[in-house]
């Protein structure tokens, strides 16, 4: 529903949405202006601009804590948050199929399970999942942050939810002539509903992706040694052993730690829009 | 038949990952941590049995009672606050006007990157002693602003307040809505006399209410699972004034490994928030509207 307004409420709108844009995006721009300006500058305005620009938190950031620097931890959450999203493919996919396509008893209750699943915070179970992890000698490695999205556990059954709803829209005569000319289900699954499953594939890849990005509490968890560190809990590292005098460095990091997620959002907007209006409306 | 069996064994074949998974991660662990309440285990000894003495001196632990108050007044303060802004700002976007899109875009940047590290300690900077929001405050003369994010008086508002920030992912889902109401309804208001203020109380927001119900059930989980702001940028303090209550669970889990008590928190956890969503589910068929519904009003 739009309506076009008249001129002068036009105008009151844009001012409104004017200062609330400023407001609201004052502090990442404040944050990243603050990390080009030198130490002395940084407490002592509220200016945006630096009045000298330098590089210097980026290099001397970029250092990290103890001998490892943000190359590891990038490399970290990179590896992570890739596996994340196979792994959220592979489930989503599969899961979503057959909720949306096939007939199989046990089929309403499962489901049900499923939109519990997608209720239950992963706090509730943290405790014995992390002693099951730990009997399995898995702490300290990436497979307690990534086995459970193979699995359809933790942020994955939303994805599986969206695949439901997808697939659920795509026309049921494919089906029929898929089965007609001989394909199994298996073939049906392949040939058919994956590739017209693009952009749904598309949407989980990236909220799969930057939800692993921006996760702090599983990794803190699960990772303790510092070459397993993320940018997440290498830049909580970094904030317990920095002094004061370190503010520029962790903004520099903080910035470039909030970068890729920001880039993927504006290159891909459109998809991230979709993404929440689909399991936002029909939860 | 044959057909029928054997999709179901194809089914199941689909299934298979998402089973075990349920199975083992999810429902086996819900049983394993209701065993686990009632016993005593630090990782390294096995666990010994320990009737309901956990939930015993959860019961009379009044840093349990602190964070529930905490979380409970983080819970009740944000999500209304954040649910009334992002709908009121949906609502005033929902108009042919030019630059929709650069402004949606810098609304929801907030809520992309609001949970993450990067933004706690941006934050913790902007809220401290000598930080961005004082010097604003000191240059429109406010001689002696408080110290924020280290005065227990302000310190949850100021995470209330990043909570707010990321209201975005709202304004996204109740602008999906405004589109799907029809122009016909508001067109039927308007011959009915309806002005704008009416339209909006007796059409717009009757025809929300589905998305405010699924903003308000999933902002309520959310929020009563708030962890990393209380953990990077107040460490729970001061004076426990943010010791959210998963903060705390943390704390006993993984600082001091009394994995039974925290096993036991989790599980009183689950009930408080299931006390919360089912209240809201109850209540929702009171004032929840869903389209196709008959004789709705």
């Amino acid at each position: 529903m739009k309506r076009r307004p008249k001129p002068i409420k036009l105008l009151v709108i844009h001012v409104i949405m004017i200062i609330l844009s400023i407001i609201i995006i004052y502090p990442i721009l404040w944050m990243l202006f603050a990390s080009f300006k030198p130490m002395t500058e940084i407490f002592s305005s509220a200016s945006l601009l630096p009045k000298h620009w330098t590089l210097e938190h980026y290099t001397a950031g970029w250092q990290g804590v103890g001998g490892y620097t943000f190359t590891t931890f990038f490399r970290n959450s990179l590896i992570l948050s890739v596996l994340v999203v196979i792994g959220s493919l592979f489930i989503s996919t599969l899961t979503g199929f057959a909720f949306a396509r096939l007939k199989f008893k046990l089929r309403s209750l499962l489901f049900m399970f499923m939109l519990m699943t997608m209720m239950l915070p992963m706090q509730i179970t943290l405790i014995p999942q992390y002693i099951i992890f730990h009997k399995l000698g898995w702490v300290n490695t990436f497979l307690p942050l990534v086995v459970p999205s193979f699995v359809g556990v933790s942020i994955t059954p939303f994805f599986i939810f969206l695949m439901v709803q997808f697939v659920r829209g795509l026309p049921k005569e494919l089906d029929e002539a898929a089965t007609i000319d001989g394909c199994n289900t298996l073939q049906l699954f392949l040939r058919i509903i994956l590739p017209l499953s693009k952009p749904a594939l598309i949407t989980v890849s990236i909220f799969a992706f930057y939800w692993t990005w921006d996760d702090f509490f599983s990794q803190l968890i699960y990772l303790n040694n510092p070459d397993k560190f993320t940018v997440s809990t290498g830049l909580n590292m970094f904030l317990d052993n920095s002094g004061n005098s370190q503010w520029g460095d962790l903004f520099a990091m903080s910035i470039l730690s909030i970068l890729p997620v920001i880039i993927l959002f504006l290159f891909l907007q459109k998809h991230f829009v979709k993404g929440i209006a689909t399991t936002g409306m029909k939860g | 038949m044959m057909r029928a069996m054997r999709q179901s064994l194809a089914a199941y074949g689909f299934l298979f990952p998402w089973l075990i998974g349920l199975l083992v991660l999810t429902l086996g662990s819900f049983m394993f941590s209701i065993y686990l309440a009632f016993t005593n285990y630090d990782l390294i000894s096995s666990p010994t049995w320990a009737g309901v003495s956990n939930f015993k001196s959860l019961f009379s632990d009044h840093l349990f009672y602190t964070s529930l108050k905490v979380t409970l007044l983080y819970v009740v303060v944000s999500v209304p606050l954040r649910l009334i802004f992002s709908l009121l700002v949906a609502a005033l976007l929902n108009q042919e006007i030019a630059g929709i899109g650069i402004y949606r875009v810098i609304f929801y940047i907030p809520s992309l990157i609001g949970t993450s590290v990067g933004v706690a300690i941006m934050w913790q900077n902007i809220f401290s002693r000598n930080g961005l929001f004082n010097l604003i405050l000191q240059s429109i003369g406010m001689a002696h602003p408080p110290a924020w994010v280290s005065d227990p008086q302000y310190a949850i508002y100021v995470l209330v307040l990043l909570s707010i920030w990321q209201f975005g992912s709202e304004m996204i889902i109740f602008l999906a809505g405004l589109k799907q109401i029809p122009d016909s309804l508001y067109e039927a208001a308007a011959i009915d006399g309806a002005n704008r203020l009416n339209q909006f109380f007796h059409v717009t927001l009757p025809m929300l209410t589905p998305m405010i119900f699924f903003n308000l059930v999933m902002g309520t989980i959310n929020a009563f699972m708030v962890f990393t702001q209380g953990f990077v940028i107040t460490h729970g303090g001061p004076i426990n004034s943010t010791m959210f209550y998963v903060l705390y669970l943390y704390k006993q889990g993984f600082e001091y490994f009394h994995m039974g008590y925290a096993a036991a928190m989790s599980i009183v956890l689950l009930v408080i928030v299931g006390v919360f969503a089912g209240f809201l589910f109850l209540t929702s068929k009171f004032w929840v509207h869903y389209e196709g519904e008959e004789g709705g009003k």
